[in-house]
């Protein structure tokens, strides 16, 4: 067998993101796109530019800023057998949706005795870190990790901006994606053949034996630049990228664990009732007699995310206070 | 699950019955269906939230006739009457009344949640006005996939106090879909009587604000709204786009079985229960000649031992093994 030089492109996760919403719309008739300014606009962070023009109205569909009503009615066309992206500006907007998407999209298979289900993907910017204050800056994905009914990704590189948005669609349930808005200019190579990826794995981005910093999303990144740090300090941690919030991947993070019998969970969400406790309780329920020191945990500061510069960065989880949590755990 | 395969969407009766007796055997089945519901309740047969459709059989009966086996239906808590003018069979609603397997939503709904896809209705729907955007959705399916169903949603006078009623109005008509927005107005959200909650109590007038047509349709008269619904579907289904009817109608008991019923004076539950559908259509039977007093008393014989049947079925069904409870969380089969 011979392995066949597979090219690379220079790309953005916004291009990576666009090329997956193109791909579905040319390849399944039943998919579309709706939500606000998706069309004409281009999309509020331009991820679907120029689909209008090439997929029409029909399928490139501008809504009003009606967020429960035009995720409510995605949530009907997939029961009726289209495969709806909705997407939703951002995930505070989310909130004036949660009704359908919890009492209606989680909930309808279970309640009608398995009779509807649910074949929808809703995508939706996430995260904070533009100066963009206490209504557009939220990590709320934690939150709807804990519907029973749905199913959370997070795609926090090129590969998975470009791969998982397929699988999701072949899903019967729901999909939650959600795209960091700090990720939409991360720029690098793609293979020309990237495609379809899993949504269930949770995945190493860097190996590692003294410790595991489990992240996600656009947590990974500053994750990643923590470790680089320690490297130089001798303290090689493992660096596991969730990618799927629920259902968590414990089979991955717990085998990390029992290797390096250390964690330390960075998550951009508040830490009280977070997915980052989530993620602890786990590790200390599965791992406990494997860990020689407590699972630490890197969040955001309790408060409303603040405009201000120093603020808001003051207020996010940085690499500096992961190098200083894993310094703890280390000992 | 695929659609199309609902049964005719009327009451089951003799094939010579006239259409008169056929929406009055209708609205029968659900009055006798509901007073049914209400005694096995206090028994305790029945548990959490029962709202019952008495005095609203007219608004039920007269829309289903409409309707096709190619259409849909959402429809709120107060839904058992819905189901039962759609065919959903009584032994499968009682059953999910008593929380059993074979109960239409395996039990896992119950008053508020029924659920028969086979025959298009797309459930109860417990958060007022939450089945709204869902009908715009499944109509908005039917448009872009070229089927010719219209989809009915029943909501009440409650849910159009809800942001989501005007902002699926308005999706519906911007986008042309083939929904029939059916508006019950009993007057009262729960306790809140309609003049204590709208400034304005006129519902048809405002929905037509949105571009579409709507009018007001007296839903103690079944023929009145059977002749208002027609005119409706036929109208959507003729690519007019969305229409209101707002159906004027009255709930003769308490909002559910836990409320005290404080907030109406009985002296207008007299008034109301003076223009009971079921009695109105009775006479105009009777004063036509097409009805004798044998003959109501024998098809309310026959209700009357059909629901005695779907009590004893229920009563006599399995439970769903408790190992099943987490299923249907997630999909066991992929969709295609």
């Amino acid at each position: 067998m011979t392995t066949a030089t597979v090219g690379t492109v220079e790309t953005t996760y916004r291009e990576a993101m666009r090329e997956a919403i193109r791909e579905a719309l040319r390849e399944d008739d039943r998919v579309f796109l709706m939500g606000e300014d998706v069309g004409m606009y281009g999309g509020c962070f331009a991820v679907s530019l120029g689909l209008l023009e090439e997929f029409g109205p029909e399928r490139v569909r501008d809504t009003p800023l009606s967020e429960s009503g035009f995720v409510g009615a995605g949530i009907g066309a997939a029961i009726a057998g289209m495969r709806p992206i909705v997407e939703i500006m951002t995930v505070n907007f989310s909130l004036l949706a949660l009704d359908q998407i919890l009492n209606n999209a989680a909930t309808l298979l279970h309640m009608s005795g398995g009779q509807v289900s649910v074949p929808l993907v809703i995508r939706m910017t996430t995260g904070a870190g533009r100066q963009l204050a206490a209504q557009h800056s939220h990590s709320f994905e934690g939150w709807y990790a804990h519907i029973p009914g749905i199913k959370v990704i997070a795609p926090a590189t090129l590969e998975d901006a470009r791969g998982m948005l397929w699988t999701a669609l072949q899903d019967p349930d729901p999909v939650l994606l959600f795209e960091h808005g700090s990720l939409y200019n991360m720029s690098g190579p793609l293979a020309e053949d990237a495609g379809h990826v899993d949504i269930q794995r949770a995945v190493v981005r860097r190996p590692g034996r003294d410790l595991t910093l489990v992240s996600y999303g656009g947590s990974l990144s500053k994750t990643l630049d923590a470790a680089e740090t320690l490297a130089a300090d001798g303290v090689e941690a493992e660096v596991l990228d969730l990618r799927s919030l629920r259902p968590l991947d414990d089979e991955t993070i717990m085998e990390s664990v029992r290797r390096t019998h250390r964690a330390v969970v960075i998550d951009e969400g508040w830490r009280s009732g977070s997915l980052s406790a989530e993620v602890s309780a786990r590790i200390t329920e599965q791992c406990f007699f494997d860990l020689d020191s407590p699972v630490e945990r890197v969040c955001s500061a309790e408060v409303p995310m603040p405009y201000a510069k120093h603020l808001e960065e003051a207020a996010l989880p940085q690499p500096e206070a992961v190098v200083a949590a894993v310094r703890r755990v280390v000992g | 699950m695929s659609r199309g395969q609902a049964v005719a969407a009327r009451p089951p009766g003799p094939v010579t019955e006239s259409h008169r007796a056929s929406l009055l055997r209708g609205m029968t089945a659900i009055r006798l269906f509901e007073e049914r519901c209400v005694e096995l309740y206090s028994a305790g047969m029945i548990r959490g939230f029962l709202h019952v459709a008495i005095g609203e059989e007219a608004v039920a009966v007269g829309v289903m006739q409409a309707l096709t086996d190619d259409d849909s239906i959402v429809s709120t808590y107060r839904e058992h009457g819905h189901a039962i003018a759609r065919g959903v069979p009584m032994d499968s609603v009682m059953a999910e009344m008593y929380g059993k397997v074979t109960g239409c939503s395996r039990g896992r709904g119950g008053s508020m949640h029924l659920f028969d896809v086979g025959r298009g209705f797309y459930g109860g729907n417990a958060i007022v006005g939450g089945g709204l955007p869902l009908a715009v959705g499944l109509a908005l399916a039917d448009k872009m996939q070229g089927r010719p169903g219209v989809t009915v949603c029943f909501f009440g006078d409650g849910a159009y106090a809800e942001g989501e009623f005007h902002e699926c109005v308005n999706l519906a008509a911007l986008w042309q879909l083939p929904v029939l927005f059916a508006c019950e107005n009993n007057l009262y959200a729960m306790g809140t009587a309609l003049h204590r909650a709208q400034a304005e109590t006129d519902l048809a007038l405002r929905a037509a604000s949105y571009g579409i047509t709507a009018w007001p349709v007296d839903g103690m008269d079944v023929l009145a709204v059977e002749k208002a619904s027609r005119r409706a579907v036929d109208r959507i289904r003729n690519g007019g786009g969305p229409c209101f009817l707002e159906l004027r109608t009255y709930r003769f008991r308490a909002h559910s079985m836990y409320d005290p019923d404080r907030y109406r004076d009985k002296a207008e539950i007299a008034r109301w229960r003076e223009r009971d559908p079921i009695d109105l259509l009775v006479r105009q039977m009777t004063d036509d000649g097409e009805l004798r007093g044998e003959d109501l008393d024998a098809m309310t014989a026959e209700v009357a031992t059909e629901i005695d049947l779907a009590v004893a079925a229920a009563e006599a069904a399995p439970l769903e093994p408790v190992e099943d409870l987490t299923r249907f969380v997630y999909s066991e089969a992929e969709v295609h």
